[in-house]
């Protein structure tokens, strides 16, 4: 136990965090680890070509909207509490959470997870995807041999699917309409707890952490 | 065990006897491998006198001495010219042997074309059913006509010939990064899983046999049991290949039974010889030591094969760095090597399946880098070719030497129980092993991952071949051991491979809602798709980055640098340095310099592959990618629009594919045709522009940086051809380059 805790308590503010995101300390640290491995500099924060530097990244077709996600508006820079909340949007949706109705919505419910994605497509963050953002969205996902014609015409169907006000937009309320039925493996994703002890052994770590149980 | 089946059948052509499968014990045990070149001798001094019904030896035989029987030929047509010129000879014997097997070749592969003009037919039946249904067919047909069967599927044709074509092929295009990422599920499964079905199932049925209801004219003891249980139980990678094909699964569950299907071979190699070993010495003998012989013996054996495989992807390797000046033989140094891969481990006796996997999975990266590109497709569709060519013969002897009675007996208790033994311990190896390893797994095998893994677990060719090459007087039972591994390969490549579509798609309904997808849905489910996968890549979740680096770093500090051709490792080197220097850095560094990416006519990038081809050897390992979703997408009929039905094709053909879900499958019967590489080219362009242009509007905010730098870049530009083009606006100092528009 001793120095995971020295570990942890390295990290400001972690209780906070635990409890917000509701990552074990054994996702922290494994985080912080990733954090820092990325954070080539030391400078404790990450910028944009850090994430540029990873290179499968450069290969996704919406990799940089991504990247941009991390960063709010106006900040050029993403330090650990924001770093791991965001990341938080992708655990599995707690099933047997009691529903607290004064407690805020945790980080990654349902409706969150689809908020995350709603803001890729609205980069002006005005609350709809108006259909240049699609627009754009839509020639970043599809090949190059589809012309713009047909880009545009896939767009407007979109909307017109989706559209539900007739302002030829898409709201967020809209857009979690248009995604009711789907099961999306976004909400399958997890950080098993078994990987980390396989992580811990191949991975170099130190060895103390070997004898904290799981939880 | 290998080695001696080559002696065998060599043996077996220099004895004039219509029964192939001469036994052992005719052979003087002191016989080494030596002995090879001295029997040749005889061979041809005894020559076989010529029959129709004996080309099977003559096939064996072919293979191994084609000069040996033209000249005994030359002298017999002599005497049949008798007095006077004939204008025109019937020179059968001649040509038998080259004719024969050419035959065969041509009616397997016109029965392809045959079973692919039905659609539905090809959609519904796997190709290796129809093979083993029309080698069934031929069989019966020979065995009318000549009243014997003089083709059987030789054991020495198959591990010397048939076999190294296809795992070489597996090996060449087996998606390296996804089989070390899985590496150790595979592991798991191919050890642990081949050694609990083959002692259960060889355990059972002694325990069956001991109830009485396998018959008594089975005559065998326990270590026969377990020598059959060995060789029973192994997954067998030309079947699994050929019946996974048909399904398509995720990439995962793929890897993890393909993969498993070649490192089995190490397991069963070594449970095979120390089986037979004992078998021989007689169960009485056995001591303890012979079994700790064993455990160290299958470490040798796997770790050897290993080894040697990967000796000769260096040797391989770096033979190509030097192959400039000749080209046109350069697919022959990749096929010779690959293939002496196997020959030397089996000349060991070590597993040559893992030396031939690891040769092909070890050398790719540099062999592609450094031959030219019509090579590079040269080799990839001979190997193709040869192993859909060996896959067919296989497949099709296989339904042959069913029809052959002579050759087995029937017993329906053995055969009934091992059926049932097989599947019913596959399955519960796999539940308890996907068990176990969903602890360690990021994302968990599923129920129906685990079925179609226990389902899939295919016997095949392998199995038969080794069941063939017993020796019937140590292993009394034999005749009764080949029936029985008939019906099972059969019952798993036939029923199995029919049924697991339909089994799959019948577990898959539940989950998916029979609803054809709203555009909203396949665009935002697309999306979702990409967002996983970069939160993957963000979190370092995927894979064991530790070592990936390790090894990255290793390979570029030694490897890449003894292996690979000095152009493309200094073009490798700079576009590692374009992209590990921050871009922005770097125009400001650079100051007045601008970093053309020359991308904007994709017509002259497709031209230029090569380039392309570098870059990417350098920027990313390369595994092509493999399979699919298990959702078959069906058209649905009727559908009222025509234009949405326009909207979902454009969308389907053209979505981008995140990483787990690439259209390009592992296929012996198409050619994986640089998709994934055409996709992350025009991603990778993309991206990189619009970096740039956000870098650039932002350039003159940061602007002079470290001169080091400067230098650094000028210097790598002096020395290489561009991977990027610089053209320089003004600054003096500057080394003016001349832009290579025409490369990239």
């Amino acid at each position: 136990m001793g120095s995971t805790n020295s570990t942890l308590l390295k990290i400001p503010n972690v209780e906070v965090l635990m409890q917000e995101t509701g990552f074990s300390p054994a996702h922290i640290i494994r985080l912080h680890d990733r954090f820092k491995a990325l954070d080539k500099e030391g400078r404790g924060h990450l910028c944009p070509h850090d994430f540029g530097a990873i290179k499968e990244l450069a290969m996704n077709p919406i990799g940089d909207r991504i990247i941009g996600a991390f960063f709010s508006p106006g900040k050029e820079t993403v330090d650990f509490h924001t770093f791991v909340k965001i990341l938080a949007h992708f655990r599995p949706v707690d099933k047997d959470r009691p529903k607290e109705p004064n407690s805020p919505e945790p980080i990654n419910s349902r409706s969150n997870k689809l908020k995350f994605a709603f803001q890729l497509y609205d980069q002006d963050k005005d609350g709809k995807i108006s259909r240049d953002e699609l627009l754009q969205v839509l020639r970043a996902m599809l090949g190059m041999q589809v012309t713009d014609e047909q880009l545009e015409s896939i767009a407007d169907r979109t909307i017109q699917e989706a559209d539900l006000d007739r302002d030829d937009t898409i709201s967020f309320e809209e857009f979690r309409k248009a995604c009711k039925h789907k099961r999306f493996t976004m909400f399958r994703f997890c950080i098993r707890p078994g990987e980390r002890k396989l992580m811990l052994t191949l991975c170099h770590w130190s060895s103390e952490l070997q004898d904290q149980h799981e939880l | 065990m290998r080695g001696l089946s080559l002696l065998l059948f060599i043996t077996v052509a220099s004895d004039a006897t219509t029964d192939l499968y001469v036994t052992a014990a005719s052979l003087p045990p002191e016989l080494g491998v030596s002995a090879a070149p001295a029997v040749t001798s005889p061979v041809a001094s005894r020559y076989v006198p010529e029959e129709y019904g004996h080309p099977g030896i003559a096939l064996a035989r072919s293979a191994e001495e084609p000069a040996a029987p033209s000249t005994e030929d030359g002298e017999s047509s002599h005497q049949h010219g008798g007095g006077g010129y004939r204008i025109v000879q019937w020179e059968w014997s001649y040509v038998q042997t080259p004719y024969i097997i050419a035959s065969w070749l041509l009616v397997a592969s016109v029965a392809k074309i045959l079973f692919h003009f039905s659609q539905r037919f090809t959609t519904a039946v796997p190709e290796s059913c129809m093979l083993i249904l029309l080698g069934l067919v031929l069989g019966a047909v020979v065995l009318i006509a000549s009243k014997k069967q003089p083709y059987q599927l030789d054991p020495g044709l198959f591990f010397l010939f048939l076999l190294p074509t296809i795992v070489g092929d597996a090996g060449y295009f087996m998606p390296a990064r996804l089989f070390f990422d899985n590496l150790g599920a595979i592991l798991l499964y191919a050890v642990v899983g081949t050694l609990w079905n083959a002692f259960c199932t060889g355990f059972c049925l002694y325990g069956v046999k001991m109830a009485g209801v396998i018959d008594e004219k089975v005559n065998a003891g326990l270590m026969d049991f377990l020598l059959f249980g060995a060789l029973i139980s192994a997954v067998d990678p030309v079947a699994v290949l050929a019946v996974f094909e048909e399904v398509h699964v995720n990439e995962t569950l793929f890897i993890i039974v393909f993969g498993e299907s070649l490192v089995n071979d190490a397991v069963t190699v070594v449970l095979y010889k120390v089986y037979i070993s004992f078998v021989e010495v007689g169960p009485g003998n056995v001591h303890t030591a012979d079994y700790f012989k064993g455990i160290a013996s299958f470490l040798i054996v796997s770790i050897g094969g290993t080894l040697v495989g990967l000796i000769f992807a260096v040797i391989l390797a770096f033979v190509t760095r030097f192959t400039k000046k000749v080209r046109i033989i350069e697919p022959l140094f990749v096929f010779l090597l690959v293939y002496l891969a196997y020959l030397t481990a089996e000349l060991f006796s070590l597993s040559a399946i893992l030396s031939m996997t690891f040769c092909g999975i070890g050398c790719k990266k540099y062999v592609e880098a450094n031959i030219s590109q019509k090579s590079r497709t040269t080799v990839k569709y001979t190997m193709k070719t040869l192993a859909s060519i060996a896959e067919t013969i296989i497949f099709i002897f296989l339904g042959i030497s069913a029809v052959d009675k002579s050759k087995w007996a029937w017993d329906t208790g053995l055969v009934v129980s091992t059926l049932i033994f097989i599947l019913v311990f596959r399955a519960m190896g796999v539940v308890g092993q996907t068990w176990f390893l969903n602890w360690f797994r990021l994302v968990p095998l599923d129920k129906i991952d685990q079925v179609v893994m226990s389902y899939g677990g295919l016997r095949g060719a392998v199995a038969f071949a080794l069941v063939v090459l017993l020796d019937k007087e140590q292993v009394k039972a034999k005749d009764y051991f080949v029936a029985t591994t008939i019906v099972v390969v059969f019952f798993t490549v036939m029923f199995q491979g029919l049924t697991i579509k339909p089994l799959v798609k019948w577990l898959k309904v539940p989950r998916s809602t029979n609803r054809k997808p709203t555009i909203n849905e396949e665009i935002h489910e697309r999306a979702f798709d990409h967002i996983l996968t970069a939160v993957e890549d963000i979190a370092g979740l995927n894979g064991y980055h530790h070592w990936r680096d390790k090894w990255e770093q290793f390979d570029k500090n030694y490897l890449s640098k003894l292996l690979l051709r000095k152009s493309v490792y200094h073009k490798s080197e700079l576009w590692e340095a374009y992209q590990k220097i921050n871009i922005r850095d770097a125009i400001s560094v650079i100051d007045q310099v601008k970093v053309l990416i020359y991308s904007e006519d994709t017509n002259t990038v497709n031209t230029h592959p090569e380039q392309w081809a570098a870059i990417y050897a350098a920027a990313r390992e390369n595994g092509s990618g493999v399979c699919l979703d298990l959702q078959v997408i069906d058209t649905v009929p009727g559908a009222k629009i025509e234009e949405e039905l326009e909207t979902h094709h454009v969308l389907a053909g053209n979505l981008y594919k995140p990483r787990r879900r690439y259209q390009s499958h592992y296929s012996r019967h198409f050619m994986t045709v640089g998709e994934k590489e055409r996709q992350d080219r025009e991603v990778f362009q993309r991206n990189m522009r619009n970096r740039l242009e956000s870098f650039k509007s932002t350039r003159y905010k940061r602007h002079k940086k470290d001169r080091s730098q400067k230098k650094a870049i000028a210097q790598n530009c002096s020395k290489t051809h561009l991977c990027i083009t610089f053209v320089a606006r003004k600054a003096p100092e500057t080394p003016k380059e001349r832009p290579k528009s025409g490369e990239i």
